[in-house]
């Protein structure tokens, strides 16, 4: 793995990583005094890898994307990041005042695209995510799928090399879910993004990604992590992704069952 | 390796075909309601109501029901004060001095309540200083401000600005407080994301974001300038000033003319909605039509 990236690591050290978390902490004040929920996470996500977050509730997987994204900052420990990340929320997160096409050229108008280039920028990532007739439609008139998608052009119009992704398919039915996995993995496939997936969903995890790392809960920890070697395409029923979603199901129970034992 | 791109291409198609279909399922299909069913639910039901009042107010006056004819006037008798104004050519001056100022005074009210409460929703220090202050001036009826303008500004047009300003002032700051107050955190965190932090973040998603509740404010500021302006009409009078609808009525009351009252009360309630149904709710139905937050009915 790392002879691997060292071609690419011959001017900056820190080009090597899309995005590296080290020794990160982060507290709360809560009602009980200050409340650990990242507890000494470290995680490197290398240029073009696509890691999946997983774990139950209460693992503090959407604040340690909250830091990576540099919404908030860590407690203790660093994130450093190559270039500002892209985020992408479980609601689309569209602005209802801007039609889809006008949307993703916000996101390129603020990273300062030239307005005549954005135009027709705007209308190859809506080509891109399969969306090409879209550019004039207003958020409420696309469904859910469709929403995401645009999202997910806007998302990239961004031109960011790490993608973050907070449980973004988790409110879609299971068929449009299963569509958009296919999609993701072969937009991430054509534009060579690093992505960094937040999920609950073993099955999700693991058809998608290269590397799954499960955080434990109430702190959140690193408790383990899988290499997914399955190639892709594959499909959410393979009979490969099965086998490893039960093992790691049975992990990610015990660290549940872990906090009802006192 | 030829035949692994082909099943991937092949792949490809039946993907884009799948989404195809699941778009062309999943969207709404939207058609514009009928110009008849328009006429027939929105526009009948309140002109019946209104022929329906003015029918019963007719005949109770004219079957002596009513009392005093000079108490209460008939419609016709209303109609006949308008008729007259309209061959006079007074009717027209009388609308536009008033309908002059209170659209000038509501232009500027505009131009003060935006930065205004755009201050207060943003910064939290002058909210609290002035937030509580901005409120509680909303329920202070703007008469009570006309006998100190009239002090301090003597009996002109600037007096009558000064009141609907007071009173305008701080429904538009308010609302657009409301509206900022009200544009959901996830808006604000995509854009930081995107870039928008900042002025570009009040630009690019505070401001349209809380466009609906900023229209609701505008809204009410033009009722609150209305009424402020026919207060300071009714009770400033001045040869100077000219003839508004305040004045007019302030007239008739003193000619005891209760239907030329009544033409003036008439003439203040259609302008005040006139200006409403033609500027306000389009606009509002404009904004809310095109986020999809319009219920069709």
């Amino acid at each position: 793995m790392a002879t691997a990236l060292a071609k690419a690591a011959d001017t900056d050290a820190s080009v090597e990583h899309a995005a590296r978390i080290d020794h990160v902490s982060k507290s709360f004040a809560g009602p009980a005094g200050q409340q650990l929920v990242l507890d000494d996470i470290t995680l490197d996500v290398a240029p073009g890898e696509f890691v999946t977050l997983l774990g139950a509730s209460g693992c503090g997987k959407s604040t340690l994307l909250n830091l990576v994204a540099g919404l908030d900052r860590p407690s203790a420990g660093s994130i450093t990041t190559d270039g500002r990340p892209a985020l992408m929320f479980q609601e689309h997160a569209l602005f209802p005042w801007l039609t889809a096409g006008k949307n993703i050229e916000l996101a390129l108008k603020l990273r300062g695209v030239p307005k005549t280039e954005r135009r027709e920028r705007a209308e190859e990532l809506l080509e891109l995510v399969r969306l090409k007739g879209a550019y004039g439609k207003r958020v409420h008139e696309l469904s859910g799928g469709m929403r995401q998608r645009v999202a997910m052009a806007r998302a990239l119009a961004q031109d960011s090399k790490l993608l973050l992704m907070d449980e973004p398919f988790a409110a879609l039915d299971a068929i449009t879910r299963d569509v958009l996995h296919d999609e993701l993995t072969r937009i991430w496939r054509e534009t060579q993004l690093s992505v960094l997936f937040v999920t609950h969903n073993v099955r999700e995890a693991v058809r998608l990604a290269q590397r799954v790392v499960l955080l434990s809960s109430r702190p959140g920890r690193v408790a383990r992590e899988w290499t997914v070697d399955i190639p892709q395409p594959r499909r959410i029923e393979d009979a490969a992704v099965a086998e490893l979603s039960r093992e790691i199901t049975e992990e990610l129970r015990g660290e549940i069952r872990r906090h009802g034992q006192h | 390796m030829a035949s692994t791109e082909t099943t991937a291409a092949k792949d490809g198609n039946d993907l884009a075909g799948l989404e195809a279909g699941l778009d062309a399922l999943e969207t709404v299909q939207s058609s514009r309601t009928p110009f008849r069913r328009t006429l027939t639910q929105k526009v009948l039901p309140p002109i019946v109501a209104i022929a329906l009042v003015l029918g019963i107010w007719q005949i109770l006056v004219s079957t002596g029901v009513a009392g005093d004819p000079t108490k209460l006037p008939s419609p016709s008798d209303v109609w006949g004060e308008l008729r007259e104004s309209w061959l006079q050519g007074t009717l027209h001056e009388y609308i536009w001095t008033s309908v002059s100022r209170g659209l000038l005074g509501f232009l500027l009210a505009l131009a003060i309540g935006t930065p205004l409460g755009l201050v207060v929703a943003r910064v939290r220090f002058v909210r609290a200083a002035i937030g509580p202050i901005l409120s509680g001036l909303q329920s202070l009826p703007s008469v009570a401000w006309v006998p100190p303008a009239v002090i301090w500004l003597g009996l002109n047009d600037s007096m009558m600005y000064a009141v609907i300003l007071l009173g305008a002032v701080p429904s538009i700051a308010n609302g657009l407080v409301s509206g900022v107050d009200q544009v959901p955190p996830l808006f604000l965190r995509a854009g930081r994301t995107l870039g928008a932090t900042g002025l570009k973040g009040t630009w690019h998603i505070v401001m349209p974001a809380a466009l609906p509740g900023y229209l609701a404010g505008l809204k009410q500021g033009w009722a609150f300038s209305w009424r402020s302006l026919m207060a300071a009409e009714i009770i400033a009078s001045s040869p100077d000033l000219g003839v508004g609808l305040g004045q007019l009525l302030e007239n008739g009351r003193q000619t005891s003319s209760m239907s030329m009252v009544f033409f003036a009360i008439l003439l203040i309630l259609i302008v005040g909605i006139a200006i409403d149904l033609l500027i306000f709710s389009p606009l509002e139905r404009w904004v809310l039509r095109s986020r999809g937050l319009l219920a069709r009915s």
